[in-house]
Parts: C-alpha cells; structure tokens; sequence
C-alpha cells in the first residue's frame, strides 16, 4: 500500500502488518466522526443499510461483542450471530464448513472471535469476504488497539515520541502485540514489562524489560493487562501474591510514570490483581473511557471495510 | 544373454559417483550387463539418470486404521512415482504396529500391490506408550526392519536404555523422535522471531538439542553394558534432525565412535519458520520448520556425512484436518512424491551440491542404517533402479499426486529431476507414461 493523500483500504482488518500511517490516521478520524453520532440523540445513521454482518465467535465474549453489533446497528446493517465452541471444531466441523454455510447466506463481512492464532488470514483466504479480527488467540486484537490508540490520543494528543508502558503477561496477550504493532505507526515508543516467563524472547515495535520501574519510568501512559489465573497452573508463575507483589499496578508505583500518566485496561479487570483496585475508578483511569470509544472505533472499521473511503 | 529390457544410452549415477554412459540390460530380476545386449523391449534413455531405486527410512502410511489420510496402495503407489523402490512405515498407527502378525499381515498386502516395497517398522514399546517393551525377536522374523515410538517421544530414559540394549541383540535399530516434551511444550512451531511475533505457541529447538544430548548419553550407557564382543555399528537412529545444535552433537558423536545415525527431511532442508508468516497450518510439522541458519547447517552436514541419509516423514492427512486452525490442524508434510525432484532442484541445480552425494544418501545412506548392503549399478545388481529426467521442468501438480494428501507447501514450485521409470527386482512399478491412471 503506498501512502497517498486519498488512502485505499486493505478490505479487511486481520492486523496491521499491510497498514500504513496514512490508512490509520484517516480511520481514527471516521472514528471522531462517529463519535459525534454516538453523541446524538438519535444514534443511527444509514451508511451501512443493506449491508449484513454476521459476529462470529468460536471463544466467548460478551463485551467485544456487544460493542461490534452496536456499532453495526448503529449503522443500519443487519446483523447475525453465530456462537461456537471450540469443541464443536474438534469434533469435525471445521471453522471452514460453518463459514462457508454462513458464506451461503449472503453475509457481506464477518467479525471473527478465535483461540488460535491465524484463523481471520484462513478464513479471509476462504472466503474472500471482508474479515475484521475481533481476536484470534495469543496474535492479534487490532480494533482493540485502534481504541487504544483513540483514547490514548484524545488525552495526549499526538503520539510522536509518547512513549507507552503495557505490563502484564505479554506472551500470551493480543492486545500487547497488536499494540506493538499499532502504537509504532502512530510514532509511539512501547516498552513491554512483565516476569520473565511471561514475556516473549523479542516483540517488534516494542523493547522488552522485566523491570516495573525502569517500564514506567517517563511512561506516558501505562497500559495494564489482564493476568489469567491459568499461568500458575501451567507452571510459569509461583503465585498470585507474588506477581501482586512484583507487578501490580498501584497508586504508589503509578507515581513512577509522568505525573497525571494515564491508566489503561483492556478489561475484564481483576481488580486487586494486576492492579490495584481503586485505581481503576481514579481520575487517571480511561478504563470506561475506552469501552465507549470501542464502538466509535467499530464503527469506523466496519465503515472503511464495506464502503470505503468516505 | 538375452534380456527383458535395455535402457539405451543412459547415464548412471549411483552411492559411488557418477559413472557416464551405459546401456543397461536388465533381467531375471538383476543388471545383466552394462554393455548393451538382446532385450525383448528397448527404451532410449538419452538425457537421462539412471540411479539405484531410493529407500526412505521414514513414511507414515497410516494403514491400520487411518485409511482415511493414506494407506498402502496410495502411499506406496506414490513412493513409486517418486522413485521410491522401499518405504519404511512407522508404526504409529491404529492399532500400532506392535505385534508379529501386523507386521505379517503389512508385509503381504504390500506385496499384492506390488508397487514399491514395504518395510515395517515396528513399535520399540508395547502401545507406544513407553512402557513394556515390544517383541523384538518376533517382530523381527515377521519382517519388521526398525524399532520406534516416532509420533511419540520416549520420555522414559531407562525404558530407552532397555530397549536399546534389547533390540541390539537382535540386530535391529531404534529410531527416536528427539524431542524433549517438557520443552516443546504445546509448540505448534519454531519458537523465535516469528512465533513471537505472530503469537503462536513456540517450540524450541533446545528440546530437540537436549532430547538429543540425553540420547547420547543413553547410547553411552548401552555401550558399557553391552555383553557382544563388538558393538554394534548402529544402534540408535535420530529422526527428522531439524536444527543446527541437533547435528553438532551427532557430528560429535560420531567422530568419537558413537552408533547413532540420522536423516533428514525435505522440509528441513527447502522452508524455514517464516513460511507461517501466512498463517497456513499447510506449515505446521514435527519438529517445526527452523531457520535459515539451521537449514545452512543441515545441508552442510548431508555433505560431510554427518547426515546419514533423507528420511521424508512423509505425513498424509485429510485437507479436511489441514484446514483447522493452527493449534489444531494436526502436525505433517507428505513428500513421497517430491522429495527426490525436490532436493535435485534445490540442491544440486541450485547450490552446486554434487549430485553423486545427494544420490548416496538416497540410497546407501538409509539402506546402511538398516543393515543393508549398499547397492550399486554394476553386473549382477538387484534391478530395484529409477529411471530420472534432469532437464525437463514441470511445477509440482497436486492433482497428480497419488497420496491421498493432496496438499503440500511446493505446490506449483518448477522442479527437474522428476521420476520417469521405477523397477523392483527389474519389474516396473511406476512409469511416466501410467501417468493417468494411477493407483
């Protein structure tokens, strides 16, 4: 994609390895556009009426959900869900024959939900429909980054030169890797923290460090992750009290960042986990900030993969 | 003399070198001369190699059990259009491979199908489960020609020493998937840059090192508690080398004495881990594709020798199964049918490797590993030969394949060096001209 005035889009969003700045920007302000419709009385507009767009998840959840059919809704497109299991997969329907079952149907894009890794690039070979990546395993959750990076602009302004702490398990985070993916783009450093065994031996866009402090320090905005309770019992972390004592995020060491740094959660929290839980409800905290932008960004996304350039 | 076919004007190339022109009389079974002679059929062969039928050390054919994916009438039909005249199956398969009478049964099929020749291997562990070893004895005089867990790892170092020291007395070889299954953990690739990068989980090639390291030691021990007078010159066979540290330590081994052998595949020789940059489980394998250092390091060590022979791992499956997600979709390339054009091309065309080199480790190689007397193109030979075309270029059709698994990451790749005729014992199981109707 060459970076031109009047940027094409890649018709889906699988991740940002064939974005550009140029792409990204202009997305982010169809996102400000939105914005100003979710501020209306009336929340809909009709750009997407006649458009259908099934939500497609093999792994549960609700919130990203919710926040992908809204933003489609608010654009008049028909939506439709589809819930699987990851089960149903092993027992012989592959993601392959319920998406082209569903492809039958006459569905226009599909917002796809997985637990492994590379079924949007599958599917979009597949298919040959637009794909938006609502999440594929450990990869990549790019509208999530989107709302981060529109949130983290709405506080900071410009993200030349920013620099972005993210701590928590980023090994196994999509949100981290699609983050250093984006926040880059946008002309941010990212520094990636968390223990050692939790952290991948190299992440492009972001330097790695086991230690909080050296993270945070002259962090513009710190961005924590979510700690599944599932890595003690695989055998990579002693304990929760240790981790709380290492890495979690409190009021006191939140003090290591700029003064006034930004708090950041892709949510769900474990409040009084990965931090502390007052913190969330802080002035500092864009936590709720974040969910409402989430369906501005959606917008946008779904905008620019159906219809194109505005 | 009068023979059943004279290959006229062909140029050979065996294990030895290469050995100009010939025209070669075949019958009864073995190379009646190399001078020419009376023959029922004559065929010109100019512009083509004629070389000793190739052995691979190591195919799944899925039979019992998983005809599905593969079974003995496709799998060694297509090893004979890839110039294969023996196969060696793994016995991983349902049920596995463990008792006399499957390997009996196995044995007699294959030679109704009459294609390439089968050679059972068989569980070195009851089940493979890593136990109660197998019978090695009665195996052996069912036609089994190997002992191993491959599709498992062996776990259980002691119940390895055993079964090193048992299968020794009867002669046969053990091979081992050299994987250390605390380290790979849930890898579904190389663990590095990319598997990092694009999120999926990673496996070492420190597990396949270490497995490696361990191995050696257990040789070790076997090597003192063996009772013969001489140790044996082969005992342990590492499968599918992958990585670069692997072949250090055999290339060690080796120069100290050790008893231990290895292949490599196709795969570990022409992609590395950036082929998954695209997501496609098309890629995923066990052990996983490496880097290019590692695939630098592994057609270094076919040259010198440390790499004894190429082994396909030839690993058939549904395209169904295949197109499951990445942590799914289940671990294997087949190769049967592309191995030899494969490797020629990207090896001898492309690199300079000499052909003579490549051709020993298709033959002898594998065939010493065995306990098979090295087999050459000379009077008298055993006429299991294959007939090859270096010159003509033709992509790698996946329609034409006789495997049941009609996928495979050289889809469309132009190759040379492909197959023509292949005769066992002077009878042609695959010529180019039953090119429409196979199996």
């Amino acid at each position: 994609m060459s970076e031109t005035a009047t940027p094409s889009f890649p018709k889906h969003l699988l991740d940002f390895r064939d974005w550009n700045r140029r792409q990204v920007e202009s997305l982010l302000e169809t996102a400000q556009m939105m914005q100003e419709v979710l501020a209306r009385p009336v929340k809909k507009v009709p750009a997407l009426t006649g458009f259908t767009v099934a939500t497609v998840f093999f792994e549960p959840s609700t919130r990203t959900r919710i926040s992908f059919e809204l933003a489609a809704r608010r654009m008049s497109a028909d939506v439709v869900s589809f819930s699987g299991t990851t089960s149903s997969t092993v027992k012989g329907e592959t993601y392959r024959d319920t998406l082209r079952t569903l492809d039958q149907m006459g569905i226009d894009a599909y917002i796809l939900r997985t637990d492994a890794a590379g079924v949007p690039h599958q599917a979009h070979r597949w298919l040959r429909k637009p794909v938006i990546n609502a999440g594929d395993g450990w990869r990549a959750h790019p509208t999530q980054a989107l709302l981060d990076a529109f949130t983290l602009r709405e506080k900071l302004g410009s993200l030349e030169g920013k620099k972005i702490a993210i701590v928590g398990d980023i090994l196994h985070s999509r949100v981290a890797r699609s983050n250093a993916e984006l926040l880059p783009l946008l002309g941010a450093t990212v520094v990636a923290c968390g223990p050692a065994t939790l952290l991948p031996g190299s992440l492009p866009g972001a330097t790695l460090t086991t230690h909080l402090r050296e993270a945070l320090h002259e962090a513009d905005a710190v961005m924590v992750l979510r700690l599944q309770k599932e890595r003690m019992e695989k055998g990579l972390l002693p304990s929760l009290p240790e981790y709380i004592a290492a890495y979690q995020i409190t009021h006191e060491r939140l003090g290591w960042a700029r003064p006034g740094a930004p708090l950041l959660h892709p949510g769900p929290m474990n409040r009084d986990v990965e931090l502390e839980g007052t913190l969330a409800d802080s002035p500092q905290s864009l936590v709720e900030r974040q969910v409402a932008n989430g369906q501005a960004v959606r917008m946008a996304v779904l905008y620019h993969v159906l219809v194109g350039k505005s | 003399m009068k023979g059943e076919i004279l290959i006229k004007n062909v140029k050979l190339v065996d294990g030895r070198g290469l050995h100009g022109r010939a025209d070669v009389l075949i019958g009864e079974g073995r190379i009646l001369s190399l001078s020419g002679g009376e023959a029922q059929t004559e065929m010109d062969a100019t512009g083509m190699i004629l070389s000793p039928g190739f052995f691979d050390p190591h195919a799944h054919l899925r039979e019992p059990g998983q005809e599905v994916k593969e079974d003995l009438q496709s799998g060694l039909t297509a090893a004979a259009r890839g110039g294969y005249t023996d196969v060696v199956s793994m016995p991983n398969t349902s049920p596995v491979v463990d008792s006399a009478e499957i390997v009996a049964a196995l044995k007699k099929k294959a030679a109704q199908i009459g294609r390439a020749r089968l050679h059972p291997a068989a569980a070195l562990t009851q089940g493979q489960e890593g136990k109660a070893l197998s019978e090695a004895h009665l195996l052996r005089a069912a036609g089994a020609i190997m002992l191993t867990d491959d599709g498992r790892t062996n776990e259980d170092a002691g119940v390895l020493a055993q079964g090193l020291l048992y299968a020794a007395s009867w002669g046969l070889v053990v091979a081992v998937h050299a994987e250390d299954a605390g380290l790979r953990r849930s890898g579904v690739m190389n663990e590095g840059e990319v598997s990092f990068r694009l999120g999926l989980p990673g496996n070492t090639s420190y597990a396949e090192s270490a497995r490696i390291a361990r191995d050696l030691e257990v040789v070790r021990y076997v090597l003192d508690r063996l009772t013969a007078k001489a140790p044996p010159d082969r005992l342990l066979h590492i499968q599918h080398l992958s990585t670069k540290r692997g072949l250090e330590l055999i290339r060690q081994a080796k120069q100290e004495g050790l008893p231990v052998t290895t292949e490599v595949g196709p795969h570990h020789l022409t992609l590395t881990d950036e082929a998954l940059n695209g997501l496609n489980p098309l890629y995923k394998v066990a052990p996983p594709l490496r880097t290019q250092r590692d695939v630098e390091a592994l057609i270094e060590g076919l040259l010198d020798g440390s790499i004894n022979c190429i082994g396909t791992d030839h690993a058939p499956h549904t395209a169904d199964e295949k197109a499951l997600d990445l942590l799914r979709a289940p671990f294997g390339i087949p190769s049967l049918e592309v191995c030899w054009p494969l490797l020629y091309t990207e090896l001898v065309e492309k690199r300079g490797f000499p052909l003579e080199v490549l051709v020993a480790r298709f033959t002898d190689g594998p065939r010493r590993i065995l306990g098979l007397p090295p087999l050459h193109l000379e009077e008298g030979a055993e006429a299991s030969l294959v007939l090859w075309d270096p010159n003509t270029q033709r992509p790698v059709e996946l329609q034409t394949f006789a495997s049941k698994a009609r996928f495979s990451p050289w889809a469309g790749w132009a190759l040379q060096g492909w197959p023509v005729c292949t005769w066992v014992e002077g009878r042609m199981v695959f010529g180019a001209m039953e090119n429409e109707g196979v199996g």
